[in-house]
């Protein structure tokens, strides 16, 4: 689902209380048919968000920041995470500092541990901010690959999300 | 796809905790100078007199180690809300009550234990006969613990504030007066060759209460601070 | 069961004409029985043999003293309603009543440094309950503090209920620490403020006192969370209806 709408209009606020950092004051979120809030925990290794903020430490190395955040959720094994940054185009940079990396960079490392989490279910605020053409394309084909396989995505995105062989649903707020 | 566990994901989280730290060491050591700038100020407002600043030793090692503590405990969150790593913990399907606890013992290990083992050394300077060591650094290793866990609840409510670090001292201290009361009375003890393990024991008891109760808290504090 | 009616009482509308409602029934008996107690007390009441008329104001300081405290549990319990369940007029009971107890707060504190000066010559003496006062207050300057540093309401109100409740929980370890802390430095030639053992004539016109305060508290309490409401609600439509009435 592709949800559009001007500056202020609360792409954010919704993406963010649909993953429960933020609570509505109304109505409730429903995942499968039943509320979150009764499981939180179930809820929350059901999907992977991209904030606005790329959630990565800058001293950590690339790889240890993946290793990291998705060792929180689950057993990584052998290669995937370099697998993972091949994805996104930097296995170059695995061993460089997140801080030394351009903001695209991290914009795409970021999205590297959304794919990573395997989770069905993906929450992307504004993913291809600071994002060349070639980089946009890379993070298309990701999205791409997981909808092809199954999953699901809620993207908030200025432009046009632009997936091969997929048409989002939209949802315009103003 | 398997799951990690609670207990690994804390380890984890200790571990990360451990890493940055070593990467950031210069601004680890900023409170453990800090405790011995404030322990200096003492003699220098009191007078050189080492009979005079024994009497008082357990008194300023406790209130130097408050102080420091303090400026140590911004650590505990600030870094990670600003670059998006701690929402990223609170969506990880981890509770994140122990992801607290994992961080503030790994905050202890580098804030903390410095600290206690710096403490002997300070604790001559003002008098304290070596005998009184071993009390010393306990008592400073609890209180330093209470300290981190009190902070880190200080620090959730006052996460992102201008002019969180005044406002942090404001609420942590009157909930450390306790402490400070049997901390500071067990050094005393020591120093006079007495036994302290009365002190000592509900210094525990306190340290047990707060590293049950305060994580928990904490995590509601980040939860609330987040939205 | 049926919670509406709960609801509905808890609504902001509601609270604001019944608490203008309340407010006499509250108000009045606070002043009968304050003005009685102090009759009994300053007039009526022998002095003490071992203190003279200065015990006399234990008739203001022994309440307030025990205002502080019931104050505070009184906010502990509003941030624990309003954060479990998430009735946004308890939150606001709580900030009403923050500013009422650090004041009853300070007010044994002045009371008891009034009382000291005949009793021990000085102003000030670190007495257990006075210390216990003394961090009680900056317990209530606390929550104050934090609430009026964050600017989004809500999250103001969550976090300072957070923080009494935290407060709340050490309140006890604080009063026994410092009772301990403070017969251990002072050995029993101190005579403490406390109630001294009273007989019937000087002990009717104090628990006069502490309902009457009690009662003053709500009253004050009432006044004050309608003033919160109106802060809160100041864009909300009933207001302007409620306002033209």
């Amino acid at each position: 689902m592709h949800v559009l709408g001007a500056n202020g209009t609360g792409k954010t606020t919704l993406l963010r209380v649909i993953t429960g950092l933020l609570s509505p004051e109304h109505g409730r979120v429903a995942w499968g048919g039943r509320d979150t809030r009764f499981d939180s925990d179930g809820w929350r290794a059901s999907f992977s968000y991209l904030g606005h903020s790329d959630g990565l430490k800058p001293e950590l190395t690339a790889r240890e920041n993946l290793a990291f955040e998705t060792g929180l959720r689950r057993r990584l094994r052998e290669g995937e995470v370099d697998a993972a940054l091949g994805q996104v185009g930097l296995a170059a940079a695995c061993d460089l500092p997140a801080g030394f990396l351009s903001a695209g960079q991290r914009r795409r490392l970021a999205m590297a541990r959304v794919m990573l989490a395997a989770a069905p279910l993906w929450i992307l605020d504004e993913p291809y901010t600071n994002l060349d053409v070639g980089g946009s394309t890379l993070v298309a084909g990701v999205i791409g690959r997981h909808l092809d396989a199954g999953g699901a995505a809620i993207i908030a995105a200025h432009q046009a999300l632009a997936i091969p062989g997929h048409t989002p649903r939209r949802l315009e707020l103003s | 796809m398997e799951r990690t566990g609670i207990f690994s994901a804390a380890c984890l989280a200790f571990r990360r905790d451990l890493l940055l730290a070593f990467r950031h060491w210069g601004q680890v050591a900023q409170p453990l100078v800090f405790f011995a700038i404030v322990a200096t100020l003492f003699p220098l407002a009191l007078g050189p007199q080492l009979a005079e600043l024994r009497e008082i030793a357990g008194g300023t090692l406790w209130v130097a180690a408050l102080l420091a503590s303090l400026l140590g405990v911004e650590l505990l969150f600030r870094a990670d809300h600003a670059d998006g790593t701690l929402e990223q913990m609170m969506i990880s399907g981890q509770p994140l009550a122990m992801l607290v606890l994992a961080k503030g013992f790994a905050h202890w290990t580098v804030c903390g234990l410095p600290l206690v083992l710096l403490a002997p050394l300070v604790a001559a300077g003002l008098g304290a006969p070596p005998a009184a060591n071993c009390t010393v650094m306990l008592s400073l290793a609890l209180g330093t613990g209470i300290l981190s866990a009190l902070g880190a609840i200080g620090s959730a409510l006052t996460l992102g504030l201008r002019r969180g670090s005044l406002l942090l001292g404001l609420l942590v201290l009157p909930l450390a007066m306790p402490a400070l009361i049997f901390g500071a009375r067990a050094i005393d003890l020591a120093i006079h060759g007495d036994s302290a393990r009365g002190p000592l024991l509900l210094l525990s008891a306190m340290l047990v209460l707060c590293v049950t109760l305060a994580p928990p808290a904490a995590a509601a504090a980040l939860r609330i601070s987040a939205e | 069961m049926n919670w509406t009616w709960f609801h509905k009482l808890a609504s902001p509308p509601h609270a604001y004409r019944i608490a203008a409602r309340l407010l006499p029934w509250f108000g009045w008996p606070a002043g009968a029985l304050i003005a009685a107690g102090l009759y009994g007390g300053l007039v009526l009441a022998p002095a003490d043999y071992q203190q003279g008329d200065a015990f006399r104001i234990v008739y203001v300081h022994a309440p307030s003293a025990w205002l502080s405290m019931f104050v505070y549990a009184t906010m502990a319990v509003a941030a624990a309603i309003g954060l479990v369940w998430r009735i946004k007029l308890a939150h606001a009971v709580a900030a009403a009543s923050a500013p009422i107890g650090a004041s009853f707060t300070f007010l044994a504190l002045a009371t008891g440094a009034i009382w000291g000066k005949p009793m021990w010559g000085t102003w000030w003496v670190w007495d257990a309950r006075l210390t216990s006062e003394l961090i009680l207050l900056f317990l209530y300057t606390g929550v104050m503090a934090l609430r009026a540093s964050i600017d989004d309401r809500d999250r103001a109100d969550r976090a300072a209920a957070v923080l009494a409740l935290v407060g709340v929980v050490n309140l006890p370890i604080i009063h026994y620490s410092v009772y301990w802390w403070n017969t251990l430095h002072q050995p029993a030639t101190l005579t403490k403020i406390g109630k001294p053992s009273m007989a019937g004539d000087m002990l009717w016109p104090l628990l006069v006192m502490m309902l009457g305060f009690t009662l003053y508290y709500a009253a004050i309490l009432l006044i004050r969370l309608r003033a919160e409401i109106l802060r809160r609600e100041r864009d909300a439509g009933w207001l302007t209806t409620e306002l033209a009435r």
